[in-house]
């Protein structure tokens, strides 16, 4: 074995530079200031610096949904988002759908419906989600909502319209079928908005 | 409401079983999915010890030749930057058993995209910026990936993946091929395929006093920690390999893969801890792929659709670094009874990235063209293809001559055919539309072999009652955990809730990868053996248990040495209905159904999962899934999630999956011949096979895609 270099910058420099920035991320209701790379990724300051690595990176590249989280309550690759541009947001991730030991009715219906398998996808099927039932109470069409629906009305979610509005996450386990149930019964039984789980 | 929406097993016509081989067979939740919905589920690359240093891989820019020279001062003078490791300074390695692993040792590049230096940086973005800094000088040499039928360096090799036979015959095929009163002779094509499982391959390395710890996403931490510690020249006590929780696999984790050597070798040369998760869009060239088939089936028979000649003949491509050689043709060694058979591969070895095992290898792009061929000689005798296959049942295995331990395929087709609705059914093709699209059902037979690998495990009883079993499986998604804890609860004869189990790390007892589908079969066998033991210890126990309690190991390395005198294999049928919209040339699925006879299946809501989606992944090879080797710049072209297309929640309708629960005693202990691959097989041809009844037209080439689709559909529309 050759003989090493030292590790150059053990000790990181916490102040603003030309390359960094300091900010304030407030993720599942916990302000958290930070000095980030201003190349930083939401998703990578989240895995990499405050350890919540429930957001899982995919792809990077904003081309499969695993680093799906909400930002002021809507939904969002966190993998595109720079963190210095999110200065002061509400982020929450799949960590923060929990209210302690009860779960996200989501939550719950994934692990009844077995709306899963190697888990690697779920956190962002889940803060997804979370999304689309704000998304279709507040009125967001998808390109499968009739053209007669009326504007700004809550979209009723069909499983077709469900299966669309999914479609970002990408699942190569192919729990889709069940993943659709899962959030047919959330439809079905009431749930809170995303507005209320980034609050 | 976690009661299952269909029932858990039905028992086919000729299925009668008395007892179950074992008291396992209830819908039993995931054990780890609370972790998993709440995000606390660590894998590979989520622990970043103190000090942690990240790497990123520079991969080649050129298809073949060496590298002449490295210029790292511009990356190394970028903020953060640790090291660039080359060739020139990495640390040495041992000879690898898999020759794709001689990582960093040598100027020489076999293919694009294989690594010739990795980037070491304080910060992940720092890696990232010092990698793209490394310039690279290069003696190109000429290159070709290009498969074709005629290729002039195709060879027959010795042996193809699986250790089976390259040739096999048995008769006189051309005779009885030229005397076939009804002959077809059709060739089909199957892309190169990318697994890409969810969690990029990842590992994260340390050192510590000489013991070397990788927590690396894998499908076999035993493997892994076997192949580190040879290539480091430790001994195997020296290496501790942990895949706790894995992100999928479906093959191209079933191998010891770059990311954890690189990490080990980064972490010597630093000090430092080294975490290495690879860039989606580097894995198609490092990380294994289902290599392009060209497949010749040559099918002779009566008019009664009685098949005498049967030919299946394999062209494949292999890297220059390694033969892997797809054995596409070996399904057509056990499916039907032709009395006259030819099988054979042949392979050529090109400048390509080396492929690998992706689900089902051999099976699932073997059985499109053969479960194709078999449609269009349905069609051609205007016999329905249930009835033709069920005309061409073997008594035995037709290759080998030796008696199926169980076989319940023309089960799974009437079975299938009835909950489907497969009859009646009009053979003309195009004749059916729905809100404008034209409708079309197809069906197609599947089957994969039953493969088992010896194990160890260890069971302990505590002296409080509870129970702990130790087993190097791995979790890939498959429900390793919960069925492993199923099999122990019902060899002790105890509730599933006493029993802790521990998989996931090379520090427990051996066990052999989560592939081949036979992850359930050797690692349960093991751990019914030593949980048998331990309650017949306990049985004999005079008075309570000593402080320490009880252990009792099970090695099944012996009983899995013992050939069987049984030809063991799983079958299937599949079931498929697409809509064609005649305008766009779009192929949708509206529905797949799928029936399995697997043996005895222990968990009926993580197997439903299971063949769900081995379905779905069939559902994208059929229409959206495609790579492509660019002749001049010689890597695969769609090489990240936007450009391959797997199969998104709108592919993807309501998907049935049901079984008939086979009494096989000829097995292992549980009874089970595995379940993970055989949903993929003939989902393909279901689909190619209903678009045909759709449109009347014959695709051959996958994916069926509106290109290939609509020069064909101006007729129609
Ligand atoms: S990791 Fe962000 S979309 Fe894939
Ligand atoms: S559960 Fe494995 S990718 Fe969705």
């Amino acid at each position: 074995m050759e003989s090493s270099p030292q590790p150059a910058a053990a000790a990181r420099t916490t102040a603003a530079t030309a390359e960094r920035s300091d900010m304030v991320l407030h993720v599942n209701g916990v302000p958290y200031p930070l000095t980030l790379d201003h190349r930083t990724t939401v998703l990578d300051a989240l895995r990499e610096h405050l350890d919540l690595t429930g957001a899982k990176k995919g792809c990077d590249h904003g081309q499969c949904g695993a680093c799906t989280v909400l930002v002021d309550g809507r939904r969002a690759n966190s993998c595109l988002l720079l963190a210095v541009a999110q200065n002061g947001r509400r982020i929450t991730t799949v960590e923060g759908l929990a209210e302690g030991d009860r779960l996200h009715p989501l939550q719950e219906a994934f692990l009844d419906r077995d709306a899963f398998q190697c888990g690697y996808c779920t956190p962002g099927q889940l803060c997804s989600a979370v999304g689309l039932l704000a998304e279709a109470a507040d009125g967001f069409p998808s390109s499968v909502t009739p053209d007669t629906a009326a504007p700004g009305a809550p979209v009723p979610l069909t499983a077709d319209e469900i299966r669309e509005r999914m479609s970002g996450n990408l699942c190569r386990c192919g729990a889709y079928p069940r993943i659709v149930d899962a959030v047919g019964d959330v439809r079905d039984g009431g749930i809170r908005t995303g507005q209320d789980v980034a609050s | 409401m976690s009661q299952d929406p269909l029932p858990s097993a039905n028992p086919g016509p000729t299925a009668t079983r008395s007892a179950p081989a074992s008291p396992a067979g209830a819908s039993v939740a995931r054990r780890e999915g609370r972790e998993k919905v709440t995000g606390t589920a660590r894998y590979a690359a989520e622990h970043t010890p103190p000090g942690c240093a990240y790497a990123w891989p520079v991969p080649a820019t050129i298809c073949r030749g060496r590298v002449l020279a490295f210029d790292t001062r511009a990356a190394l003078a970028l903020p953060g930057a640790c090291t660039v490791l080359t060739h020139e300074n990495a640390p040495c390695l041992a000879p690898p058993d898999d020759p794709a692993l001689e990582l960093l040792q040598n100027d020489r590049v076999p293919h694009h995209g294989w690594y010739v230096a990795l980037a070491v940086a304080d910060t992940l973005e720092a890696a990232r910026a010092v990698a793209a800094a490394v310039r690279v000088t290069y003696e190109t040499e000429t290159h070709d990936v290009r498969l074709t039928a005629g290729h002039p360096h195709l060879y027959t090799p010795e042996s193809v993946n699986g250790g089976y036979p390259a040739i096999s015959e048995r008769g006189d095929f051309e005779g009885a091929f030229a005397a076939a009163p009804a002959t077809l002779d059709a060739t089909y094509a199957v892309p190169p395929l990318h697994n890409h499982p969810m969690e990029p391959h990842a590992a994260t390395a340390r050192w510590k006093d000489g013991h070397l710890t990788v927590h690396d996403s894998s499908q076999g931490a035993t493997l892994v920690r076997d192949e580190l510690a040879a290539l480091f020249g430790l001994g195997k006590d020296e290496v501790t390999v942990v895949s706790e929780h894995v992100g999928g696999g479906f093959g191209c984790k079933g191998t010891p893969r770059p990311q954890a050597v690189l990490a080990a070798m980064a972490a010597r040369y630093t000090g430092r801890p080294v975490k290495l998760a690879l860039p989606r869009r580097q894995l198609a060239a490092v990380v294994g792929h289902r290599a392009p088939t060209l497949q010749r089936v040559r099918l002779g028979a009566t008019h009664d659709g009685v098949l005498t000649a049967l030919a299946h003949e394999v062209a494949t491509h292999t890297s220059t670094v390694k033969e892997f050689v797809e054995q596409a043709a070996v399904p057509a060694r056990v499916m039907y009874a032709a009395p006259h058979s030819r099988t054979g591969h042949r392979v050529v070895a090109l400048d390509v990235p080396s492929p690998s095992w992706m689900r089902a290898p051999g099976e699932a792009p073997g059985m499109f063209a053969l479960e194709s061929a078999v449609d269009e000689l349905a069609v051609l005798l205007d016999i329905d293809p249930i009835d033709l296959r069920v005309r061409n049942e073997p008594g035995t295995e037709p290759d080998s001559g030796r008696p199926f331990s169980s076989r319940h395929l023309v089960d799974c087709l009437q079975d299938g055919a009835r909950r489907f609705g497969w009859l009646p059914r009009d053979p003309r093709p195009a004749v059916r539309r729905a809100g404008g699209l034209l409708v079309g059902t197809g069906v197609a037979a599947a089957t994969y072999p039953v493969y088992l690998g010896g194990s160890d495990a260890e069971a302990h009883a505590d002296a409080d009652g509870g129970y702990r079993v130790r087993v190097n499986a791995t979790d890939i998604g498959t429900g390793a955990r919960t069925v492993l804890t199923q099999i122990a609860a019902a060899a002790l004869g105890v509730p599933e809730s006493r029993i802790r189990i521990e998989i996931g790390s090379s520090d427990l007892p051996d066990a052999p990868v989560a592939g081949g589908s036979a992850g359930t079969g050797s690692w349960g066998w093991a751990v019914h053996k030593a949980c048998t033991a331990l309650a017949g210890r306990l049985r004999d126990l005079d008075g309570p248990l000593p402080a320490d309690g009880v252990t009792e190991t099970a090695d099944t390395r012996q009983e899995n040495a013992e050939p069987s005198p049984y030809a063991r294999h799983a079958f299937g049928a599949h079931f498929a209905e697409v809509r064609v919209d005649t305008v766009t040339g779009t192929v949708r699925v509206h529905r797949l159904l799928g029936v399995f006879a697997a043996g005895h299946i222990l968990n009926p809501r993580t197997a439903r999962s299971q063949f769900i989606g081995g379905m779905t992944m069939g559902l994208g090879m059929a229409l959206t899934e495609g790579s492509t080797l660019d002749p001049a710049f010689g890597d695969f072209t769609p090489n990240d999630l936007a450009g391959y297309h797997v199969p998104v929640c709108a592919d993807v309708p309501a998907i049935e999956a049901y079984w008939i629960d086979e009494d096989d005693p000829h097995l292992n202990p549980m009874g089970t011949k595995g379940i993970g691959e055989i949903g993929i097989v003939g989902t393909a041809a279901a689909i190619a096979n209903a678009v045909r009844h759709a449109t009347g037209v014959r695709l051959r080439d996958l994916p069926l895609t509106p290109d290939k689709l609509l020069p064909h559909l101006a007729r129609l529309s």
